[in-house]
């Protein structure tokens, strides 16, 4: 017998088997046609009905049926084109008559693999618990029994360093007359070390990135360190950059990555000659917090001319990096070798340093590091990370939380005495909850030297759509409806890059004041308080025996 | 806030001195306990100086450890000083004050002083573990010329109790800390102040910091960075570690606990040095608010202030006695017939450093180098 399924469509999926269900008002729609025009995945669409209106004209009550065709705006249930949420309908609706409603019953990942192709899109772990970090508080506060500082009166100095730092008992200092001198003629490899903010806006490509948000970026952390003194640094995200800022005197705020595509690196090593000024300092990805263990991967559709030439690859081809650096089989060789030949590009002048994604095996990439006097820091990407492109599966289930990888791998620095040495930059998370000032304090003070953010300062500085509900997250697709991760100028120009850059300086000042704000009353200004661990505590026993930090309730 | 009365001079002074500027400091109620330690030793201690003295507190079963143990070791027992104490009211007096003197043991009286030192400290360190879980034995201070004495109570009352006035204890630098009443559940080794081969120091204030530089300087891989009954033993620690170990001259304690800003530095003569310490030494930056006072192992003091300066410190005198005290106050009750319009209050980049023998007051200026 022939299935009934033309008939009562059964194997067609509901709205209600849907993420965000489009909720539409026929009596405020005046049928423009904005949202249909500007939905990114085709997912409204204008369509008609038949409907039967009751009529009365005349001084007394006289009801006529009538039959008329009305345009509706109609949510498709075809899975390639499902709503997103993001919301751009509603935003550039004249009358409020259009607004996508979070379905917490939908079946989405039950369906969203047609043809056996798993689920891929942009984004971050969809989890909307707060993190670790968000349940944090900073409890030890000086008060009666000694001054606390004044966020606004005192001076506060908050900087990190980025680089190796030497033991005292292996400085080459000597004492002259009274004085230390450095001992010029001891031969001893110092190396590099830069003083930097220790927020630094982490590893996003261009290409990734659209060239207006990239560049918005670029111009607002270059306008912190040339006009608010603020040593704000940006990594670049694995796919080289411009060589016209190669080339800049700004380079100097800015570190290049090197992933295992090695995109872009051919133009970068031929542009070395020509640099005016050392990198801030190179980054080895090995691993990505939202999805460890898989490479990176730029869709064809993203790959235009600029991209193209950024990265020295033809037009139009999927980029593919592979999940490890494929040259390589050990972790010796991988590291070692890397981190000796990245650093000798530039002469020794600039911090390498390896940048991996959270895992119980940090710490044996950490004790490898500990021992290589190259290499200059750790990054350690935790789960709460985002990504432009990746499998739903890994996003959502790999990956291990950025507080306790940090908590363990300083502690693992403090028994050996090195926690100085090597500066843990913890990435992943920070900001999850737009929180920002209050996670990092708390970061370092579980150990991190350095924090860095991604995702957080799409969302501040450019509106980003996307949320732990699933919300748009279709940055692998090029269809950013904020112009923030796509290639397509018709898109990207919605984004003013003047406006981008703005936000991230006032993103920037206003951290720096909250983060007095938290410092002060704990009094702590000169230096950041990496590993002040007496000053934050959790209300979860769990948390506390497990982070080494008080319990409180 | 804890009271701090240091006092250096070219002749002996008897530590009565330093517990009546500490009485003029107090305020409101104060019985938490008071720590002395003197420096330069004179009285009986004069002809042993090149004999180390062990300070410290036992019961009787504690003594017979301690004896056991010096004696296993070949320590040769030359002299034992007992305050002559007295029963007042609100003190609970232990079994038995002492300050030992030792002989080396046989082996080692030839050795180089680093041995000799090393000694002296894990002897410490094992007769205090071997006494700790029940108080039995507490030892302060095992170094030639250094005195301690510590325990819980008002300072005048304590003087009273060991009998000071009446005593010929004297010393040409001592250190004494009045401890804030706001410490309960005292435990004598958290009592100021403290001290490590050579090098001794008192601070009062909260070490903000306290945590990430204890664990700096527990992984140093000395055995003696350890205790951290007071957030404020790591101050001793830094300058041991600065000095001693490090062979760094004293100013640089100063760059060291208040590191100044990359732009200051650049100013200074020796920069280059200074920004290297600036970033290897970063855990040891006290972050305040804390005034500290100190000596080294030749008998120069100094006091410095946190880079806010959020505690009070003066130092003023005359030549051949020196008073570095917590308040103005302290100075007048100590203090003779000094010019106090010489007196120096020490400002954020200021080490204000009194030479041996009270020779001069010196302010080194951070800043400048
Ligand atoms: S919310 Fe976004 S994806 Fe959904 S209909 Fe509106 S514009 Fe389209
Ligand atoms: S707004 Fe753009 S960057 Fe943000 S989630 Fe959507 S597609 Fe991704």
């Amino acid at each position: 017998m022939e299935p009934a399924e033309r008939l009562d469509k059964n194997h067609e999926l509901a709205v209600k088997d849907y993420p965000y269900i489009i909720r539409w008002r026929d009596d405020r729609c005046k049928r423009c046609g904005k949202c249909t025009a500007v939905c990114p995945m085709f997912s409204i669409e204008p369509s008609v009905i038949v409907q039967r209106e009751l009529h009365s004209e005349g001084p007394t009550p006289e009801p006529k049926t009538v039959r008329r065709v009305t345009t509706i705006i109609k949510q498709t249930t075809e899975i390639s084109k499902y709503c997103t949420g993001c919301g751009t309908c509603t935003l550039v609706c004249p009358n409020e008559a259009i607004e996508p409603e979070y379905n917490p019953q939908h079946k989405f990942t039950f369906h969203k693999n047609k043809g056996g192709h798993p689920y891929r899109r942009g984004g971050r772990r969809n989890d909307p618990t707060p993190s670790t970090l968000d349940t944090l508080r900073f409890s030890r506060i000086s008060m009666l029994t000694d001054p606390a500082l004044d966020a606004g009166r005192h001076e506060f100095r908050i900087r990190t360093y980025l680089g190796r730092i030497l033991p005292a008992e292996e400085l080459p200092v000597k004492v002259v007359k009274g004085k230390l001198e450095v001992d010029k003629k001891s031969g001893k490899f110092i190396p590099p070390v830069r003083e930097i903010y220790p927020v630094m806006i982490g590893s996003m490509s261009i290409g990734a990135l659209s060239p207006n948000m990239w560049e918005g970026l670029a111009m607002g952390v270059t306008y912190l360190n040339e006009v608010e003194g603020m040593p704000v640094v940006m990594c670049s995200g694995e796919g080289g950059m411009p060589q016209r800022l190669l080339k800049s005197r700004f380079m100097k705020y800015f570190i290049p990555q090197i992933a295992s595509g090695y995109f872009g690196w051919d133009e970068i090593v031929r542009t070395i000659p020509h640099m005016v000024e050392d990198p801030c300092a190179i980054e080895i990805k090995y691993g990505q917090g939202a999805k460890p263990g898989d490479g990176g991967l730029l869709m064809a559709h993203k790959v235009l001319k600029l991209i193209s030439e950024i990265r020295g690859v033809p037009m139009g081809v999927d980029l593919p990096s592979p999940p490890t650096h494929q040259t390589k089989y050990s972790i010796e060789e991988a590291v070692a070798k890397m981190i000796q030949s990245m650093s000798m590009a530039w002469g020794f002048r600039v911090p390498v340093y390896p940048k991996i994604s959270g895992s119980h095996t940090a710490k044996a990439v950490l004790n490898n590091l500990v021992r290589n006097p190259y290499a200059a820091a750790l990054s350690i990407d935790g789960d709460d990370g985002a990504t432009g492109a990746a499998y739903n599966v890994s996003m959502d289930s790999m990956g291990h939380p950025i507080a306790s990888n940090i908590r363990e791998c300083y502690l693992d620095l403090v028994a050996q005495g090195k926690q100085n040495e090597l500066p843990l930059i913890a990435a992943g998370g920070a900001g999850k909850k737009g929180n920002l000032a209050a996670n990092a304090a708390s970061l370092f003070m579980l150990g991190a030297s350095c924090v860095s953010i991604g995702k957080y300062i799409m969302q501040a500085a450019a509106q980003c759509f996307g949320d732990e509900y699933n919300r748009c997250n279709v940055c692998n697709l090029g269809k950013c409806p904020r112009g923030i991760t796509t290639q397509d100028p018709k898109l990207y120009r919605r984004l003013d890059p003047d406006k981008v850059a703005e936000r991230v300086v006032e993103v920037y000042k206003s951290l720096d004041v909250e983060l007095k704000k938290i410092f002060a009353p704990m009094g702590r200004s000169t230096e950041l308080p990496i590993g002040m661990s007496d000053g934050i505590s959790s209300v979860n026993p769990a948390v506390s025996e497990r982070l080494k930090i008080n319990f409180t309730c | 806030m804890c009271r701090l009365a240091a006092i250096t001079s070219s002749d002996y002074f008897s530590p009565v001195e330093n517990i009546l500027a500490l009485e003029t400091m107090k305020e409101g109620h104060d019985g938490s306990g008071m720590g002395l330690i003197l420096k330069g030793l004179g009285g009986e201690f004069e002809e042993l100086k090149e004999y180390p003295v062990l300070s410290g507190i036992c019961s009787k079963d504690g003594l017979k450890a301690l004896d056991d143990y010096m004696n296993k070791l070949g320590f040769q027992l030359k002299y034992t000083w007992t305050p002559k104490t007295k029963p007042v009211t609100g003190i609970e007096s232990r079994d038995y004050y002492f300050a030992r003197v030792y002989d080396y043991p046989d082996v080692y009286k030839d050795r180089p002083v680093e041995d000799q030192e090393a000694l002296l400290l894990n002897t410490r360190l094992a007769l205090r573990r071997l006494g700790e879980s029940d108080e039995s034995i507490i030892i302060f201070t095992f170094y030639p010329d250094i005195l301690a004495l510590k325990e819980v109570g008002d300072p005048m009352q304590l003087g009273e109790f060991f009998g000071l006035d009446k005593s010929s204890l004297k010393a040409k630098i001592i250190l004494a800390q009045g401890r804030q009443n706001t410490n309960y559940a005292i435990n004598l080794y958290a009592c100021h102040p403290f001290f490590i081969q050579g090098y001794g120091t008192m601070t009062n204030g909260e070490n903000t910091a306290f945590i990430p530089i204890r664990e700096f300087l527990s992984g140093r891989g000395f055995p003696g960075y350890i205790g951290y009954n007071s957030d404020s033993e790591v101050f001793c620690h830094i300058l041991h570690y600065a000095c001693k170990q490090l062979g760094y001259p004293l100013h640089y304690y100063k760059d060291i606990v208040t590191p100044l800003k990359a732009e200051e530095i650049d100013a200074r003569p020796d920069s280059e040095a200074v920004r290297f310490l600036k970033m290897s030494l970063r855990p040891l930056c006290i972050d305040g608010p804390n005034c500290v006072i100190g000596f080294t192992p030749d008998g120069t003091c100094f006091m410095l202030q946190d880079a806010k300066k959020l505690r009070p410190g003066v130092v003023g005198g005359v030549k051949g006695k020196y008073g570095l005290m917590s308040e103005e106050c302290g100075l007048d009750s100590a203090g003779s017939k000094r010019d106090r319009s010489t007196d120096v209050f020490p400002m954020k980049y200021d080490m204000v450093i009194v030479k041996p023998e009270a020779e001069e007051v010196t302010v080194w200026n951070q800043l400048s180098g």
